[in-house]
C-alpha cells in the first residue's frame, strides 16, 4: 500500500510523517506521531474526543484525512501547555474536578481553548453551545463549564 | 466555585484530609494527554483485530469458511467458536463464554461469530468481510410480550435457567416478594392509583470504546492490558473462557474511560488472547462505537404494572407490583434485583413479582443501580399522582412514609442506619425548593436509593524511605476513588495527601480485589486501605518505642508522629515523625509495609432525592430543564468534588435516559441507531448547572462513615422529570424515553 | 484509495472526468461516516479546499458569491452576510457542533442530498443559484433544482458546485430558519422551516416558505406564501400558513420522527419562522 509524505507543524514543531491516503488524521497523530492524547470515541464526528486545532480552528480529527494536514498548523492537547506551565484551562480543570475518567478531557481542553481564544468573555450559554460538540458521560458538564468560566476570568486577569 | 450547600466535612468532624479537595493524583497526566487508556497502548510487532458479527437476530451457523480470509495480505490468525472450549452448562461463566464467541448459534444481531488478526486494522477489516458465514435463520424473540407468551420460541436454547417455570421457556429469573395482606389493604385504601410503564433499552454510553492489547507468549502465558472495571475479573473470566489456569494470565489495568457497570464483564480479551496465541504476536483489539452499542451490555428494557393504595392522611398502605425486564440473549441478575430495589417506603403491605426474560438482543449489563431506575420511574410517578390527588406537598408525602433504620426492605431485611429522611428535609430546605416555580414551568420531585455492596478488596501500603507512602490497590478508578484512598491514608497516617501515591496495580502485584461495582470502591477498598494503615501505625509505634527506648504501650500515634505518653518521645523529647521513623527502618527491623484483605460487610445504602424545574414547548413536545438539584447521602464525603461529580454525572445520565435515549430496533432485531448521532446522550447546551447537596449520615460500618455514591444518582431522574412534565403540561408520561413525539402526542390527547 | 487536492477549478474538472469512481469533498462530515459504514467507497477523494475560488465569500454588484467549500463558520462570522440573511446564516450555523462548523460547507450540505439539510431551505427561500463546473465548462441553476431525491442530485458524476450566488435581499426583507431537534445541538433536523418575507409596513408583500425534512427534497409551499402575501400575519393568516405547511408535508416514519409528528410540527415551525422573519423585515433597513 502506498503512503503519502505529509509535512506540517504539530504543536509548534515542524513535523513530517507517512500515512495511507485513507487514514484519518486522528489515526496518523496517534499511530505515526505517538500523540495519543486525542481519542477516538466514535469515529464519525459525533463526540469530539478527537478534537484538535487546525490553523487555530477546532476540528474533529477523525473526519480529516491525513493528507489534509499538509502545510497546516496542528495543535493537540499535548501542545496546549507552555512547557511546564499548564494552560489556565488545564489548571482550572484539575482544581475544579472537571474530569473523572478523563477520556473526553483532551477534546474539551482543545475546544475550550478555541472558544476562549476567540471569545475571551463567554456567557454560560455560549460556553455550553461552543462545547456541545464534546460529549462527556461522567461529569454532567457542570464542573467543566465552571472550570472554563474560571479559566476565562484568570486569562482576562492575566492580560489586563 | 462548587455548588454544595453543606460545609465541608473537615469543618464539622475535625478531619484534616478527609473532606478536602486536593487535585487528583492522576489528573496531571489526564490534562496533558499522557494518561494511557487501553487503545493508547502499543506493543512492538502487534497485530490489529476485527470481528465478524451476526447480521441476524437469531440464526443457526451452518458453516464458516475462513479460507479466503486466511489467504489475504497481512492476515496472521483467524478464530471462530471452534477455537474456544465448550464449558459445562452449569459453569458460572458458561453464558459469558458463549457471548464472547458464538458456538453454532448467533443469538443477537451483532453477536461475535469470528475474528481476524492482521498487520493493519484495514487488512483485518477486509479479511473479516471475506469470511463466508452460512446462516439458517431461526425465529427471533424481540419483545417482553413475545418472550413470555405461551409457546414462545426459545430465544436461547442454552438458557441456563430456562426451567424456572417447568418446561423450557425464555424465563431466566422469577422473584416474588410479599409481606402483609396486599389485597385487603388495597381494598380498604381511600385511594388507589394504578399505571403501566415501559422502558426502552439504553446504554451506559461511556466515551471510551472497549479496548485491550494481549500478548500470549510462546510459554502460554498471556499479558493483558485492558480498560475494565476489574482486572481480577478480566483475568478470571478470560481464564475460564479459555479453560486456562488463572496464573497464566496477568492483567495490567489501563486507565478506563468510563464504565458505569458496562465494563464489569469481558468481551475482547479471550478473543485477543487466542488470536495472539495462534499468530505468535501481540494483538490489539478495539471496538468501534457501533460495536459498543450493538454488542456490549445495554441496560434492560422493562415493562411494569404498579398499583399503590393510600389513605387520605397520606399513608401509603399497599404496593402491588409486576415488573418484567428483558435481559437479552443470556440471563442476568437484573430480573431479581428489580423487586429488591424497591425499599424507600414503609409499605406495610407489599407484593412484588419481578421477572427476567430472554430476547434475541445483546446480553444486558449493569448501568449503575441495575433495574432500580425502571422501578423508581414507575413507583415515584405514582406517588406523585397520589400527592397531587391528596393535595399534599410531594416531599411531605414522602416524609410521612420514608423508611428509617429498622424498617424492612422488600426482601424483608431491616435497613441499617440510613439517611432518606435527612435527604428529604435537605431538599425541602434547599434554595431551589424554597424558590418559586418559574412562570410556565413545572416542578418535579422523586427519590431513589441503591443498597450498595461490600465484597473483597486488598490493599498494600508501603512506607518509603523518605516518609512518603505508596497505597496500592486493585480497584480501577472509575470515579475518583484513588484520590479518596489517598485521603483516607493521609488521615490515618497523619501526613500530607500529596505525599501519598495511590497506585492501581496489576493482578500479580496486589491481592485479589473484586470488580469496581456496587459503589464499593471507596467503601470496601477504602476499608482495606484504612486497615493496612492502622497495622502500619501499630508497627510505627513499635519501631518508635525501640528508637525512643521506651515500652511499646507508652507510644501513641498523633498527627503523623509517634509520641510517648510518659516521656514526650525521641531523644530530644520531640515526637518522632513518620519520616524520621522510616529513615531508620532498616535499623529497627526492615521495610515498613502492611497489607490488608477483607470481604467487606456493612455497605450502607445511599438515598437520593432530586428536584427539577422544566418547561415543555407544547408546539413541539421538547422539554427544557431550567433548574436541577440532586440531594444524596454520602455517609461521609471523602473527596466532596468527586462525590458531587458522581451525583451530577448520574443525574445527567438519568436525564438522557428520561428524555431521549433509546435503542431503536427494526422488525428483524437490528439496532437502527448504533452511533452517537442517533443514540442521543445529553450535550452541554441541553442542561443547566446540576446543583448538589451532600447529606452526611455516616455509615456505622465504615471507619469514616462512607457510603458508596456512584449508583444512586441515576435512580430518581426519570420520575423527577416525568413528575415535572405532568405539573408543567398536565400529561402523565409512562413510557421512557419521554421524547418529544410522545410528549406531543400526550398533549394532543389531553386537548 | 487516493487523495488529491487540486488548486484550480480546471484541475478539479479534469480529475473528475478522468476518474469515474472519484468523489469531491470539503468537510467530509458526511463522507467519512458513509465510508466507515460501507455506504460509500470512492476510489479517489478530491479535496476542494485548496481551490481559492471555492473558499471565498464575496459581495459586489448587489450579489453575494459564496465558495461552495467555504466552512459554515466562515459564513456565520461574516457580519454583513448575517445581517442581510439571518435565516440562511441560522441554517448554516446549525449544521452540527463548532468542530463540524469549521469544516462543513454549503456545497457539501446541499450535495449530500439529505432532505434534512439545514442550510438548504433558507437558501431556496432566497432563490440562491448554484454555479456548477463539469466536463463542458460552467453552468448556473437554481439551488432548488440541484437535489432531486434523497441522496440524488441532478448533477452529472463529473460535476461539482463551485460557488453559490445570492442576490441582495430587497429593503424591508427578513428571513428565518427554525428546526426541531430532540437535543439543542448535534441532531439532524426532524423538521425544518425557512420563511422569507418582504414587508410594507405591517403588510407582507412577498413571501417564500420552504420546508425541510418533511419530504424527499426541500419543498416550497405556495399556499403558505399566498396566505402571507397581503396579510398582516394575523392569526388567520398564520393558521393558514400552518395548515398549508402541514398539507404540503410528505414525510416518512424513521428513527428520527414519525409522519404524524413531522406533519404537525412543520406547521408550528412554519408559523413561528414567519413571525420571526416579519419582525426582522420590519427592523431591517434598506
Amino acid at each position: 500500500m502506498s503512503r503519502t509524505h505529509i509535512t506540517c507543524t504539530v504543536n509548534g514543531e515542524a513535523t513530517d510523517f507517512l500515512a495511507a491516503d485513507g487514514t484519518s488524521l486522528l489515526d496518523a497523530l496517534r499511530d505515526e506521531l505517538g500523540l495519543t492524547g486525542s481519542k477516538e470515541g466514535c469515529g464519525t464526528g459525533d463526540c469530539g474526543a478527537c478534537s484538535i486545532l487546525v490553523d487555530g480552528r477546532v476540528n474533529c480529527s477523525c473526519l480529516m484525512f491525513a493528507p489534509e494536514a499538509e502545510g497546516r498548523e496542528i495543535v493537540t492537547v499535548e501542545g496546549i501547555a507552555d512547557g511546564d506551565h499548564l494552560h489556565p484551562l488545564q489548571q482550572t480543570f484539575l482544581e475544579g474536578a472537571a474530569l473523572q475518567c478523563g477520556v473526553c478531557t483532551p477534546g474539551f481542553l482543545v475546544a475550550a481553548k478555541a472558544l476562549l481564544d476567540e471569545n475571551p468573555d463567554p456567557t454560560e450559554t455560549e460556553i455550553r453551545y461552543a462545547l456541545a460538540g464534546n460529549l462527556c458521560r461522567c461529569t454532567g458538564y457542570d464542573k467543566i463549564v465552571r472550570s472554563v468560566q474560571e479559566a476565562a476570568v484568570q486569562l482576562k486577569g492575566a492580560s489586563s | 466555585m462548587t455548588a454544595t450547600e453543606n460545609p465541608p466535612v473537615s469543618e464539622t468532624k475535625g478531619y484534616t484530609w478527609v473532606g478536602t479537595r486536593p487535585i487528583r493524583h492522576d489528573g496531571y497526566d489526564k490534562v496533558v494527554g499522557k494518561a494511557r487508556f487501553a487503545a493508547d497502548l502499543n506493543l512492538p510487532g502487534q497485530l490489529h483485530a476485527a470481528y465478524v458479527r451476526s447480521p441476524h437476530a437469531h440464526a443457526r451457523i451452518t458453516a464458516i469458511d475462513t479460507s479466503a480470509a486466511e489467504a489475504m495480505p497481512g492476515v496472521k490468525a483467524v478464530v471462530t467458536g471452534d477455537d474456544f472450549p465448550m464449558l459445562d452448562i452449569t459453569d458460572a461463566n458458561y453464558d459469558v463464554s458463549l457471548n464472547v464467541m458464538a458456538r453454532g448459534t448467533a443469538l443477537y444481531n451483532g453477536h461475535a461469530i469470528a475474528a481476524v488478526a492482521a498487520t493493519t486494522k484495514a487488512e483485518a477489516v477486509a479479511a473479516a468481510a471475506a469470511i463466508d458465514v452460512t446462516y439458517e435463520e431461526l425465529p427471533s424473540v424481540l419483545s417482553i410480550e413475545a418472550s413470555m407468551a405461551d409457546g414462545a420460541p426459545l430465544a436461547n436454547e442454552q438458557n441456563t435457567q430456562k426451567f424456572v417455570g417447568g418446561d423450557p421457556t425464555n424465563i431466566s429469573t422469577h422473584t416474588p416478594l410479599e409481606r402483609g395482606d396486599v389485597d385487603e389493604a388495597m381494598g380498604s385504601a381511600d385511594l388507589v392509583v394504578e399505571r403501566e410503564f415501559d422502558c426502552a433499552h439504553v446504554h451506559q454510553g461511556y466515551i471510551e470504546p472497549h479496548a485491550c492489547v494481549v500478548d500470549t507468549g510462546a510459554d502460554g502465558k498471556a499479558s493483558v492490558w485492558a480498560s475494565s472495571q476489574g482486572h481480577f475479573m478480566v483475568r478470571a473470566i478470560t481464564a475460564a473462557v479459555l479453560d486456562w489456569e488463572t496464573s497464566r494470565i496477568k492483567v495490567t489495568p489501563a486507565e478506563i474511560g468510563g464504565g458505569f457497570g458496562g465494563k464489569t464483564t469481558v468481551y475482547l480479551e479471550p478473543v485477543a488472547a487466542r488470536l495472539s496465541e495462534k499468530a505468535g504476536r501481540p494483538v490489539k483489539l478495539v471496538m468501534g462505537r457501533d460495536e459498543v452499542l450493538k454488542a456490549t451490555g445495554p441496560a434492560p428494557g422493562a415493562k411494569l404494572r404498579i398499583k399503590i393504595g393510600a389513605n387520605n392522611d397520606g399513608e401509603l398502605v399497599a404496593l402491588d407490583g409486576w415488573m418484567a425486564y428483558e435481559l437479552g440473549a443470556f440471563g442476568d441478575f437484573a430480573g431479581m434485583v428489580g423487586a429488591m430495589s424497591v425499599a424507600s417506603y414503609k409499605f406495610p403491605n407489599l407484593k412484588l413479582e419481578s421477572w427476567g426474560v430472554l430476547t434475541n438482543k445483546p446480553k444486558t449489563a449493569a448501568y449503575r443501580a441495575p433495574s432500580a431506575p425502571h422501578a423508581a420511574f414507575a413507583i415515584e410517578s405514582i406517588i406523585d399522582e397520589i400527592a397531587q390527588k391528596l393535595d399534599m406537598d410531594p416531599i411531605d408525602l414522602r416524609l410521612a412514609n420514608a423508611a428509617v433504620e429498622g424498617d424492612l426492605t422488600a426482601m424483608g431485611m431491616p435497613h441499617p442506619k440510613i439517611g432518606f429522611v435527612e435527604c428529604l428535609e435537605a431538599l425541602k430546605a434547599s434554595d431551589h425548593y424554597q424558590s418559586p416555580v418559574p412562570e410556565g414551568a413545572g416542578r418535579g420531585v422523586a427519590a431513589g436509593f441503591w443498597f450498595n455492596i461490600g465484597e473483597q478488596s486488598s490493599a498494600t501500603v508501603n512506607l518509603n524511605e523518605d516518609g512518603t507512602a505508596t497505597v496500592i490497590t486493585g480497584s480501577p478508578d472509575i470515579g475518583g476513588s484513588r484520590a479518596s484512598m489517598a485521603l483516607m491514608a493521609a488521615e490515618e497516617l497523619g501526613i500530607d495527601v500529596m505525599r501519598i501515591t495511590p497506585v492501581i496495580a496489576d493482578t500479580e502485584s496486589v491481592g485479589f480485589t473484586d470488580v469496581t461495582e456496587g459503589s464499593r470502591a471507596t467503601f470496601a477498598t477504602g476499608k482495606a486501605v484504612v486497615e493496612a494503615c492502622r497495622e502500619l501505625k501499630t508497627e510505627l509505634c513499635r519501631r518508635a518505642a525501640q528508637i525512643m527506648g521506651v515500652e511499646e504501650d507508652q507510644v501513641a500515634w498523633v498527627d503523623g508522629a509517634a509520641v510517648s505518653a510518659g516521656h514526650g518521645g525521641g531523644e530530644a523529647g520531640d515526637p518522632l515523625t513518620l519520616a524520621a521513623i522510616t529513615a531508620q527502618a532498616k535499623r529497627t527491623g526492615g521495610p515498613l509495609t502492611a497489607t490488608a484483605s477483607l470481604n467487606a460487610a456493612g455497605a450502607g445504602p445511599s438515598f437520593a432525592v432530586h428536584c427539577a424545574d422544566l418547561a415543555v414547548d407544547e408546539g413541539t413536545g421538547v422539554t427544557t430543564i431550567l433548574r436541577y438539584t440532586a440531594v444524596q447521602d454520602a455517609g461521609t464525603a471523602i473527596h466532596p468534588s468527586y462525590v458531587e461529580g458522581q451525583m451530577q454525572g448520574g443525574s445527567v445520565q438519568g436525564i438522557g435516559w428520561a428524555l431521549n435515549e433509546e435503542y431503536i430496533y427494526d422488525d428483524a432485531g437490528e439496532m437502527l441507531n448504533p452511533g452517537f448521532l442517533d443514540y442521543r446522550i445529553p450535550v452541554a447546551s441541553d442542561l443547566p448547572m446540576i446543583e448538589t447537596v451532600i447529606v452526611e449520615v455516616p455509615n456505622p460500618s465504615h471507619p469514616y462513615g462512607v457510603r458508596g455514591v456512584g449508583e444512586t444518582g441515576i435512580v430518581p431522574p426519570m420520575a423527577t422529570l416525568g413528575n415535572a412534565i405532568d405539573r408543567a403540561a398536565g400529561v402523565r408520561m409512562t413510557s421512557l424515553p419521554m421524547s418529544p413525539p410522545k410528549v406531543l402526542a400526550a398533549i394532543n390527547d389531553r386537548g | 484509495m487516493q487523495y488529491v487536492a487540486p488548486t484550480t477549478v480546471d484541475e478539479a474538472r479534469s480529475l473528475l472526468a478522468d476518474h469515474p469512481g472519484s468523489r469531491v469533498f470539503a468537510g467530509a462530515t458526511d463522507v467519512v461516516p458513509q465510508m466507515r459504514s460501507g455506504r460509500s467507497e470512492p476510489s479517489v477523494l478530491v479535496d476542494l479546499k485548496r481551490i481559492d475560488r471555492l473558499m471565498t465569500v464575496g459581495h459586489s454588484d448587489g450579489q453575494w458569491t459564496i465558495g461552495a467549500a467555504t466552512p459554515a463558520a466562515e459564513l456565520t462570522r461574516n457580519a454583513d452576510f448575517r445581517a442581510m440573511f439571518p435565516g440562511i446564516t441560522e441554517g448554516a450555523g446549525l449544521i452540527g457542533s463548532d468542530q463540524i462548523q469549521n469544516r462543513s460547507s454549503l456545497g457539501g450540505n446541499l450535495c449530500n442530498g439529505s432532505p434534512a439539510a439545514d442550510s438548504v431551505p433558507a437558501m431556496i427561500a432566497s432563490e440562491a443559484r448554484a454555479v456548477i463546473a463539469g466536463a463542458d465548462g460552467e453552468r448556473t441553476i437554481p439551488v432548488a433544482d440541484v437535489v432531486t431525491g434523497p441522496g440524488q442530485l441532478s448533477l452529472a458524476d463529473s460535476e461539482f458546485i463551485v460557488e453559490f450566488e445570492i442576490d441582495d435581499a430587497p429593503a424591508n426583507t427578513g428571513d428565518a430558519y427554525l428546526r426541531m431537534t430532540p437535543r439543542t445541538e448535534m441532531d439532524i433536523a426532524v423538521v425544518g422551516a425557512a420563511v422569507r418575507v418582504t414587508m410594507d409596513g405591517d403588510t407582507c408583500t412577498e413571501a417564500r416558505v420552504v420546508l425541510g425534512a418533511v419530504a424527499p427534497t426541500a419543498v416550497r409551499v405556495p399556499d403558505a406564501e399566498a396566505a402571507l402575501v397581503g396579510s398582516t400575519l394575523d392569526e388567520a393568516a398564520l393558521t393558514a400558513v400552518a395548515e398549508a405547511a402541514s398539507a404540503a408535508a410528505n414525510p416518512i416514519d424513521d428513527k428520527r420522527g414519525t409522519v404524524a409528528y413531522r406533519t404537525q410540527v412543520v406547521g408550528t415551525l412554519a408559523q413561528r419562522a414567519a413571525v420571526i422573519a416579519a419582525e426582522r423585515a420590519k427592523g431591517a433597513t434598506s
